[in-house]
């Protein structure tokens, strides 16, 4: 190899080095900006504290209607669940079980367990109705909340929730929960 | 040898037919036959097969491309997932993976279970995109072809849903490991570094949590801390060298080694940073731990150590009658890497270091074998696993005394098969 070649030869190898090296350290510069107007449609998560929720307004007598037409088939008149012959578990029970938690045949509802009542607004926005997902209004979604915060005997008859009132209703349970995971609370010894 | 026997309930419920099963314990049983060198001689007369030229040895075979993606023996038909009971629907269900029939650590990408709660979606990979926003310097949205341009990494990985054995109150006479189980995998993944995304967006210094989004028709969501997605999170395409199958999220998913595993949330379309969890209705109502006092652990994610013997297990035989057999199961632990694993033979009493199977990885799926020479009597087979962080898998007794039996996740207990003299093995009950 000539002296001219073997210096192009090292010249080349240290500029593709320091390219790869400049590769690593810096940003990779690979995708697109996007504004909070751009993914409006997508960003429909509501946090415990209400963080996320739209407006709109909903109540209990409208949550009844839209509950009967939309969600009682699978969970009943009264949010009580359906059994279905030959299969296990049916559809979810909404509605009861309170002061059940410590028992050997504990019923956990919305009314029962569930800490936050922003969660019902945001599962059902996201999954319910089971046959069509999505395709509540938001007002839809308010009234529905109330009505099985209602038949839970959480909001009295004449409540309708909107982006502040739906925060500041208390659950049942609210103060159930463990959040600090206290594992390995199990010693077994070899 | 080890054959299944009939099981009570649905076709779809049944382990695997004689037949798959023969095949292998053909193969077998010149080995267990007792002499040092197999003989075929004994080899026929255990099964009955004459030495004769086979028929597929006097014709060409089928060609190449027949088909061109290619799927198991039709002999091994029954090795395949199934549903252990009947739900009221089948996209919000479960499928379990036949671990009875498994091999080595890594699970066939059509065998993983299935966990959906809204079906599986199908999605066209040129209009799936991941967006990344919330506090971060930089929201971002990529394509898929955007994606598999970052820098990439591969990791072995087992995932199992918190849910996975039902032993809590009781067990049922009629499962087998499948069922028991079933709802583990361990994959090669490959995809990109969660932390790597972050950096592109710039984390703000008040993001503590990430909320994961899938884009199926529950747009299932679940809150994970940041510490963990800096940690080994991953973003995966790629699922034992081909792209993620529908069922596991294609055409993306969020990976958290040693999680629970709802919140490797499939078809992942949307990453949120805040300051606090989302409270999301899957790491609320469900998922959670419900404890004799009546209140609930939240936020329980890691999968702690736990094994389990795959063969034999309930549903199988021994039908070799009494002689060598080798025990032979998985271990697993999502705090790190297996230590060790002991095996029973005698219900506890006396425990066995059992072999591992190189290579040993943090928080994936080790095999382990012990042998063993049955004397003809019963016996109570167990396994229990010791990871790197000195946790013992615990017996059934000491998890129930802590948490009771009305918390239905993570139960990781000591699972005893039950051999009977006449070689039947079958779930063990106390």
């Amino acid at each position: 190899m000539s002296r001219s070649v073997a210096l192009a030869v090292v010249l080349i190898t240290l500029g593709l080095a320091a390219d790869m090296t400049a590769a690593a350290a810096e940003r990779v510069g690979i995708g697109h900006a996007i504004s909070p107007q751009d993914f409006a449609a997508w960003d429909i998560d509501v946090r415990g504290d209400g963080a996320g929720l739209p407006p709109g307004q909903g109540s209990v007598t409208q949550g009844r209607e839209i509950f009967s037409q939309t969600c009682a088939a699978c969970h009943g008149d009264k949010g009580e669940g359906r059994a279905v012959p030959g299969a296990v578990g049916g559809f979810d029970r909404l509605v009861g079980g309170f002061g059940t938690l410590d028992t050997a045949s504990p019923t956990l509802t919305v009314g029962s367990y569930w800490p936050y009542a922003t969660t019902l607004f945001d599962y059902v926005r996201r999954a319910m109705p089971f046959n069509a997902p999505q395709s509540l209004t938001n007002d839809q979604l308010y009234a529905v909340s109330a009505y099985v915060l209602y038949m839970n005997n959480i909001v009295p008859e004449d409540a309708v929730l909107d982006a502040l009132t739906l925060p500041r209703v208390k659950m049942p349970n609210q103060e159930g929960f463990i959040t600090q995971d206290p594992r390995p609370d199990v010693r077994s010894k070899p | 040898m080890v054959k299944p026997h009939a099981v009570k309930g649905t076709p779809s419920q049944q382990l695997p037919d004689r037949r798959a099963v023969l095949k292998t314990g053909a193969a077998l049983s010149a080995f267990v036959g007792g002499a040092s060198v197999p003989s075929l001689s004994m080899a026929q007369a255990a099964t009955g097969l004459s030495l004769t030229v086979p028929e597929w040895m006097k014709v060409q075979g089928r060609g190449i491309l027949s088909p061109p993606y290619g799927v198991p023996s039709p002999f091994e038909k029954d090795v395949v997932r199934r549903q252990r009971e009947v739900r009221v629907t089948d996209t919000a269900a479960t499928s379990f993976s036949p671990l009875q029939n498994s091999f080595g650590t890594i699970t066939p990408n059509g065998l993983c279970f299935e966990r959906h709660h809204a079906g599986v979606p199908s999605i066209d990979p040129d209009r799936h995109r991941l967006v990344i926003h919330g506090l971060v310097e930089r929201p971002l949205v990529l394509t898929m072809d955007e994606l598999m341009r970052f820098p990439s990494v591969s990791r072995i990985a087992f995932l199992e849903c918190s849910g996975n054995t039902p032993n809590w109150k009781s067990v049922n006479p009629d499962f087998g490991v499948q069922q028991t189980h079933g709802l583990l995998m361990c994959c090669e993944w490959t995809g990109v570094l969660l932390s790597t995304l972050l950096d592109e967006v710039g984390l703000g210094p008040e993001a503590k949590w990430v909320l994961a989004e899938g884009a199926d028709a529950a747009a299932m969501t679940r809150s994970v801390p940041i510490a963990k997605a800096l940690d080994d999170a991953m973003v995966v395409y790629g699922q034992n060298g081909e792209r993620l199958r529908p069922e596991q999220g294609y055409p993306l998913r969020l990976l958290l080694p040693g999680y629970e595993g709802n919140m490797n949330i499939k078809w992942l379309r949307r990453l949120k940073l805040g300051d606090q969890p989302f409270e999301t209705r899957e790491e609320t109502s469900k998922y959670t731990d419900l404890m004799p006092d009546g209140k609930a652990r939240q936020f329980t994610f890691v999968m702690e150590a736990k094994s389990v013997i795959t063969r034999p297990s309930g549903g199988q035989r021994l039908s070799g009658g009494p002689g060598f057999y080798e025990i032979s199961g998985l271990a697993w632990s999502g705090h790190g890497r297996i230590d060790r694993v002991e095996v029973s033979t005698d219900g506890g009493q006396s425990w066995h270091e059992a072999q591992l199977q190189e290579p040993i990885l943090s928080k994936a799926v080790v095999r382990f074998r012990a042998p063993w020479r049955w004397d003809g009597k019963s016996a109570l087979l167990q396994s229990r696993a010791i990871d790197e962080t000195g946790y013992v898998q615990p017996r059934h007794g000491e998890l129930v005394d802590v948490r009771g039996v009305n918390s239905f996740y993570h139960y990781n207990a000591i699972q005893t098969w039950s051999v009977n003299p006449d070689g039947k093995v079958a779930i063990h009950v106390a």
